[in-house]
């Protein structure tokens, strides 16, 4: 599993990272965690709202922090 | 930061903390100066009109749904509803820096273009409620609504020109994406009523002192103000009972207290910076007044520019803009050069032009800049007469 997580370095955003870290271990999965900070990236990638998140290509959340339990009931849908 | 500007910071304090004669009589006076300055702020601002505020801007963050105005910005949005919702969105998306600029690159390469993307731009830092409020309450409701006014035409025209500039300009192909809207429990008057009965709170609690001797309208409100002012608190919490959910309830406190934790340390130190620097209206501190009245004091084309350049190149935190000129129009400067500051300050900075000249190139950005310092001096200008 690939997650991108973008945002420009605010406090929600690092709050995102940590809770998809906190969300993977958890469920004990392996995944590459990207944190984007560049704003030209997040166009091309179609994203407005930040902090979002990413996952192999599919846009999950944009413009607001979930909690590390939604994080999990989604990322576990995902395998 | 990195660690050798660390240093570089720690050597100066010390250089500055070794050198300066602080018990020098102006040194005294301006210290003195930047607290009583602060106290003004405490006991004036903060209760009545800060804290109010800062509930207001938790609740637009939390409650007005961003999804429904996104989609005004997408590529085949009506230019027309483009243009009109990103000029006046700001109040609604723009309460932080750090959501401002993904949103305009969104809207730039994607979306509506450049038109509606650097109309939101401007817009955006520049009428969100705080800085509205704070800006009527403590340098006069006059200099809050043309800035209101100002930011809003501001954002209209600065769109079309820079669309018809760059009209052959190409755009990037692709979708942005647009979240779902959450399905509310309440209806849009529900939430408009909400909005309505803190607004009134904010406008009651803040009630300034009509002149002694007045009467009328405006004392007989004075007198009754408190009254009015604690039966909308129970309105409030009444309407919070019932119609809002307890997760709603902790996220509008949460984003409240996030918005205070951001912007009170920021306010306070820029109130301090301009005390010191400044003084209070009427007092004088570390910069003489004529150095003051003669770069921006009058009405001059000169003197708006200047104030107009200035603000554009220097990087306001949010809200400080407020103090600075307040302690600016203490010392002289003219009426229309401080809404020339006010207008082209908070808008642009150099960091944040490095970070627009990025998205959409040189040329573009350099062009922008111009077009707003422009306008604010016109603007300066046209104020100043009106107001003296």
């Amino acid at each position: 599993m690939e997650i991108k997580v973008l945002g420009p370095g605010c406090v929600r955003c690092r709050t995102m990272e940590k809770n998809v870290i906190d969300a993977c271990a958890q469920l004990d999965v392996a995944a590459d965690i990207l944190h984007i900070t560049d704003v030209k990236e997040f166009a091309k990638m179609g994203v407005m709202l930040t902090p979002a998140v990413i996952v192999d290509g599919k846009i999950i959340s944009s413009g607001k922090v979930p909690t590390v339990d939604e994080l999990k009931k989604t990322f576990s849908k995902m395998d | 930061m990195k660690e050798r500007y660390k240093l570089l910071l720690i050597i100066v304090v010390f250089i500055a903390s070794y050198y300066i004669p602080w018990d020098h009589v102006t040194m005294r006076k301006s210290g003195l100066e930047a607290f009583m300055m602060l106290q003004e702020y405490a006991r004036e601002h903060v209760l009545t009109c800060l804290i109010p505020a800062f509930f207001i801007a938790g609740a637009i963050s939390v409650f007005v749904s961003q999804a429904a105005v996104l989609k005004y910005f997408g590529s085949q949005a009506k230019k027309v509803l483009s243009y009109s919702v990103a000029s006046i969105s700001g109040t609604i998306l723009a309460v932080c820096s750090c959501t401002v600029l993904p949103l305009f690159a969104g809207i730039y390469t994607r979306g509506a273009g450049i038109g509606p993307a650097t109309a939101f731009l401007y817009s955006g830092p520049a009428i969100n409620v705080l800085a509205i409020t704070m800006t009527a309450r403590i340098l006069g409701w006059q200099l809050g609504l043309a800035r209101a006014i100002g930011a809003i035409l501001f954002a209209v025209i600065t769109g079309l020109l820079m669309a018809f500039i760059f009209r052959k300009d190409e755009k990037d192909q692709g979708e942005l994406y647009i979240p779902e809207g959450e399905e509310k429990g309440r209806t849009l008057t529900q939430d408009a009523l909400y909005m309505l009965t803190m607004v009134l709170i904010l406008i009651f609690a803040a009630f300034a002192r009509p002149e002694e001797g007045t009467v009328g309208l405006w004392s007989r409100i004075f007198a009754v103000k408190w009254y009015i002012t604690v039966s909308l608190l129970a309105v409030l919490a009444l309407m919070l009972k019932w119609w809002f959910t307890k997760d709603e309830r902790v996220m509008w406190v949460e984003s409240t207290w996030d918005f205070m934790k951001k912007i009170v340390p920021l306010l306070a130190a820029g109130v301090l910076v301009a005390g010191f620097f400044l003084g209070r209206p009427g007092h004088s501190a570390l910069i003489p007044e004529q150095y003051i009245q003669q770069l921006v004091g009058g009405n001059s084309l000169w003197a708006n520019l200047f104030a107009s350049v200035a603000g554009a190149l220097m990087y306001f935190a949010t809200l400080t803009e407020i103090p600075i000129l307040q302690g600016l129009l203490g010392s002289g400067m003219g009426k229309g050069p401080a809404l020339a500051l006010l207008l082209a300050g908070p808008a642009l900075s150099l960091p944040n032009m490095l970070v627009i000249g990025s998205v959409m190139g040189f040329k573009k950005t350099a062009t922008f800049c111009g077009i707003i310092v422009v306008m604010s001096t016109i603007a300066g200008l046209i104020y100043g007469t009106f107001a003296g």
